[in-house]
Formats: C-alpha cells, sequence, structure tokens
C-alpha cells in the first residue's frame, strides 16, 4: 500500500524512482570518492562507515537520508558528481536541509544541465517506513509517494 | 526571478544581469542558498576570505569550468583571500617514483593550473595555503564581529569561536561566490539568535581532557548544534594566550570533523561567552556531562581502519590543524624529552609536523636553534594537508597515525593522544 509523506521542495522537481536509504548521516565525500576518482559511471558509495549504502549505487535512485555529514568540500562533491551525470535523481531528507547538502544541490540546478530533485522535512516517520527498492513518486510541492 | 529576501537596487540589478550573466548566477544561488534558511537580507562581507578548495585534482573539473567562468567574466574576491593548503610536498613527504607518477598526471595534474586560477581570482600571496589562516603569522586574522565567507570547517569553528567573527558553515565555492559578491545571506550563526547555545556540556574531568577526545565527544552528541561549555577554565584557564589559542583550535577541529559544529562557547573564556555568559543558553538546552569514563568511552570507539590491524605503523603526521608557532616549540620539546628518555637521537619512523608556509618561515628564521633540533631529530616540517596526501586510493593503504580527530575522521588513519604519538614515533612501533 502507498503511503504518503509531505515535505518541502528544496529544488522542486517531479519523478518516480527506486530509493536506497541511508538511516545514518550521508558523508558526502566519502561516498562519491571513490567512484569519482575512478572515474566510473555510476556511484557505487564507498563510505566505509556507512552500513546501509557502502557498496550501493546511487546513481539515478532516490538518496533518502537524514542529513549529509563530512567536509565541507560536500557540496561541491555533489555538484560535480552532478556534472558528471552519477549523481543520485532525488535527495529526500527526512530533517531540514543541512548547509553543505543545500550548497550542492543548488550549484547543481543553478550552474549545470541536469538537477536533483530535492525535499526535506520529511519527517523520522519516513525514514522509518521507506526501504532500499522501494518506488517513490516525487511531485513538484514537495509530496513524497512511497509505494 | 521572484524572491523571499529583499534585495536592495544593486542586488536586484545584479540578478537581472546587469554586471552579466555570470554574477547573475552567482547571486541568484547565494539568494536560493539563504532563502533555504531564512535568510531575510544579504550581509556585507567585512573581511578576507578563506577557501576550502586548495587541491587540483583532476576529477573536480566542473569545479575549476567555474572557476574558470568567473575569471573569464572578469570577476575576483573583493579581498586578497587565503586558501587550504597543498596537498604535496615532495620533499619533505617522500613519495615513491609510481606515487609521484600517479599524482603528477592523474590525482592532482591540474594543481598548477588551478593554482594560477586562485592567483586570478585574488589569492593573497605564494603563502596563503594554510587552514589555519587566522594566525598572526599568516594575517587573515577576522576582528570580533566581522562577517565571513569562509568554508574550511576547523577556521570557520575558530573563527565563530575564538574571535567572534560571524560565518555559517558554508560548502566550497559558496564561500567563494560570497568572497566575490562581497555579501552572504544573512542566517543562523550571522545572527544573534542562531549563536545561542542548545547544549550544555559540562566538563567533570580528574584531569585536562586532550583537546582532540574532548572536540570529538562535544561533536558527535550535538552535531550542528551549538554546546556551551563549562568546568573547561579550571584546566586551561580564562587567558586566551597562544597554548590556549592552541588548545581551542585542535578542539575546535574535532568538533566540525566528528560533528559538524560551526560555533562553541567556552564559559569564562570565549569572547561571547565572557561578554554575555549564560544569556547564550537556550533556554530548553541539553545538558552533556563529559568524565573521564566517557573521553574513554569516546576514544575506545574509533574503529582501527587499517587493513592489518596489527601492522606497523609507516608515518606520522602531527598537525591538522596545522601547528601554531607556540605548538611547533612544545613539539620539539615533547620529541626531546622522548628521545631522552628512549635514549635514542632520532625519532623511530618518518614523522611529519604540518604548520602555515608563514609559521614555518618565522619558526626557521626565529628560532634556528629549535628548527635545527628538529631536524636533526629526524622530523620533516612540512605545509601540505595531510588529509589531502591521504585522501586517495594510493596513501590510504599506508598505516599511519595521527594525534589529530579530523585526519582520523576521513581517512584510514589511525588515532592516538600526544603523549602515546609522541612514544609510538620515537620507539618506531606501537
Amino acid at each position: 500500500m502507498a503511503k504518503e509523506f509531505k515535505g518541502r521542495p528544496v529544488i522542486a522537481g517531479e519523478c518516480t524512482v527506486e530509493a536506497v536509504v541511508s538511516h545514518g548521516g550521508f558523508n558526502t565525500l566519502a561516498s562519491f570518492q571513490k567512484s569519482a576518482l575512478a572515474r566510473k559511471k555510476e556511484t557505487i558509495v564507498s563510505d566505509q562507515n556507512n552500513a546501509d549504502l557502502f557498496g550501493k549505487n546511487i546513481t539515478g535512485k532516490a538518496l533518502c537520508l537524514p542529513k549529509t555529514i563530512g567536509s565541507t568540500t560536500g557540496g561541491m562533491v555533489i555538484y560535480t558528481a552532478t556534472a558528471l551525470n552519477i549523481h543520485p535523481r532525488a535527495m529526500l531528507f527526512s530533517e531540514p536541509i543541512d548547509s553543505l547538502a543545500a550548497a550542492g544541490v543548488i550549484l547543481a540546478d543553478v550552474w549545470t544541465d541536469d538537477t536533483i530533485t530535492t525535499v526535506d522535512n520529511l519527517g523520522q516517520e519516513f525514514l522509518d517506513y521507506v526501504q532500499d527498492g522501494m518506488m517513490i513518486e516525487v511531485k513538484m510541492d514537495g509530496t513524497v509517494i512511497v509505494k | 526571478m521572484e524572491t523571499k529576501m529583499i534585495l536592495t537596487d544593486e542586488e536586484k540589478a545584479i540578478l537581472n544581469g546587469e554586471k552579466g550573466a555570470t554574477m547573475a548566477k552567482v547571486i541568484k544561488t547565494l539568494i536560493l542558498y539563504g532563502e533555504t534558511f531564512g535568510a531575510k537580507r544579504f550581509a556585507r562581507v567585512t573581511a578576507p576570505g578563506h577557501l576550502v578548495t586548495s587541491f587540483g585534482i583532476s576529477v573536480l573539473s566542473p569545479v575549476f569550468n567555474i572557476t574558470q567562468e568567473l575569471i573569464d567574466a572578469g570577476l575576483k574576491a573583493e579581498m586578497p583571500f587565503t586558501v587550504d593548503p597543498r596537498p604535496i610536498d615532495y620533499k619533505n613527504v617522500k613519495c615513491n617514483p609510481i606515487e609521484k607518477l600517479i599524482f603528477n598526471n592523474f590525482l592532482y595534474g591540474m594543481q598548477d593550473e588551478y593554482e594560477l586560477q586562485l592567483r586570478q581570482l585574488g589569492l593573497k600571496d605564494k603563502n596563503a595555503f594554510t587552514c589555519a589562516c587566522y594566525l598572526d603569522q599568516v594575517g587573515n586574522t577576522p576582528k570580533k564581529g566581522d562577517i565571513l565567507s569562509w568554508a574550511e570547517s576547523s577556521a570557520v569553528v575558530y573563527a565563530n569561536s575564538v574571535i567572534g567573527a560571524r560565518c555559517n558553515r558554508n560548502s566550497g565555492i559558496i564561500e567563494l561566490f560570497g568572497m566575490i559578491l562581497g555579501k552572504v545571506p544573512e542566517f543562523d550563526l550571522l545572527t544573534d539568535e542562531g549563536r545561542k547555545a542548545k547544549w550544555i556540556i559540562e566538563v567533570r574531568t580528574t584531569k585536562k581532557p586532550e583537546a582532540q577526545i574532548l572536540g570529538s565527544a562535544i561533536g558527535l552528541k550535538v552535531m550542528e548544534d551549538v554546546p556551551y561549555i563549562k568546568g573547561l577554565t579550571d584546566f586551561i584557564g580564562t587567558e586566551l594566550d597562544d597554548e590556549t589559542k592552541s588548545y581551542l583550535k585542535d578542539m575546535g577541529a574535532a568538533t566540525a570533523s566528528n560533528g559538524a559544529v560551526g560555533l562553541y562557547h567556552v564559559d569564562g573564556l570565549t569572547p561571547e561567552a565572557v561578554e554575555m555568559g549564560e544569556k547564550l543558553i537556550n533556554k530548553d538546552a541539553k545538558v552533556y556531562v563529559i568524565d573521564d569514563a566517557e573521553l574513554e568511552r569516546v576514544k575506545a570507539s574509533y574503529p582501527v581502519m587499517w587493513k592489518d590491524v596489527n601492522g606497523k605503523p609507516e608515518r606520522c603526521f602531527i598537525g591538522c590543524p596545522h601547528l601554531t608557532y607556540a605548538q611547533l616549540h612544545q613539539w620539539t620539546a615533547k620529541f626531546e624529552a622522548e628521545l631522552k628518555r628512549q635514549a635514542k637521537t632520532k625519532v623511530g619512523m618518518k614523522t611529519i609536523f604540518t604548520a602555515a608556509p608563514d609559521v614555518v618561515e618565522e619558526f626557521k628564521t626565529k628560532d634556528k636553534a629549535t628548527y635545527d633540533k628538529l631536524i636533526k631529530m629526524g622530523i620533516k616540517l612540512t605545509s601540505i594537508c595531510p588529509l589531502m596526501y591521504m585522501n586517495n586510493p594510493l596513501c590510504g593503504k599506508k598505516n599511519v597515525i595521527t594525534n589529530s580527530n579530523k585526519l582520523r575522521t576521513y581517512t584510514t588513519s589511525r588515532y592516538f593522544t600526544d603523549d602515546e604519538i609522541c612514544t609510538i614515533a620515537v620507539k618506531g612501533g606501537i
């Protein structure tokens, strides 16, 4: 049964994609680093401290997370991943978005031809409910339907 | 573009493209960034900037495309800026031929081009490469109340907390845009409300806490919130002298890297805490008590990321963030005493101190005898970023030890306290 959540659209957009879930903070640099350095066509998460995501492909998916953590290069890394076309299609935050992630998705929106649909404030219930592989529909107004 | 932020006529004109399409994108980015966090207006930047991106790493070519677009549009920072340390120094941090080949041709293959871009954008000078730009010798030292556009997390937390300047925890590129516009969106740590503490930290240890572990414990607990630290002045005093500032530098870097702290207050010591005291604490602030057992628990929780946890350490890095002038003296004396204790004349493994180029220069010229003593002990002094040196698949495989909680967090290096690391580096093994 589908479950609906309402958040705030940070970068408004529409998409229907598969979920990948990080229950802990998403370390942006550590996660993208290995695939970006190796010039891979997809991001296989290389953050060994993230048991949920380590070794998983997040490119083109809806990355569900509480917030990002780590180096202040974080925003720049999200922007770079988008420019290299190895970015998630959507970033869905259970908490208010942090300044580094916000910088990244905004830089991607303004300075590349692509975009990462971004919604924050979806609540802990969203993160508790959503699981890897579930289909997610994101609407312009920040509605997120988990199927 | 409709904006929620209230813009001046000049800002509206920039957004409408009167200073070119690239400058319009710069201000649009900053407006969207500010509006995400409820900023009502821009605040004027009042002191020079500091950039986090110092490395010409080839994979960041999209970033270098932005910087080139800025240069081509004739844009540069309003004031000369400093930047984080360079990633490599072959003279003092030896690399094998394969590492050199990969660093020069692939990993940091764009270093020279990027440094040229930095100079075109308004880099302060050839010595501007350090994470501790606020040190007197470097000269990018803001005043209390200054509004900054910085990104390096250890520098941001120092400027906010120890100096009382105002800066958000910005990402790379955003800080450069703020330097170019000369304005940053006003929210969070730029506001009085955003600088209030949501946590009270009660330090109840029996001795002076290791700065790097105390900072780690605080960061892991409060994450991005502002903590108000009580009880610490019993150990580090109420004077913001060089030794105390060095302690706060290291503690702050750990709060910022193990958590995401952008500002802390120390009761009776840091400028805003001295001025306002407990008025800085929110009414519903939570309390975190740190005693000896809690510090032990936090230290024991650090994973060892070496492939062979019983492997021999190959290299020791001390100075992340970069060491202060006072710390160079303290560490030289500490190693001298340990060598004497172990009846040795040279350290037992590759040991590298890192400090700002200007600090190294002053140390070499004003304290040549101490510098010579350091070199005679077999210790190298460099100005690289050990984090950037290690943050690649080649160096990540090395068994590196460090007393830096930031380096531990972002790399495979293994943490030891100041006393432990000195003993291990002299002995040449754990």
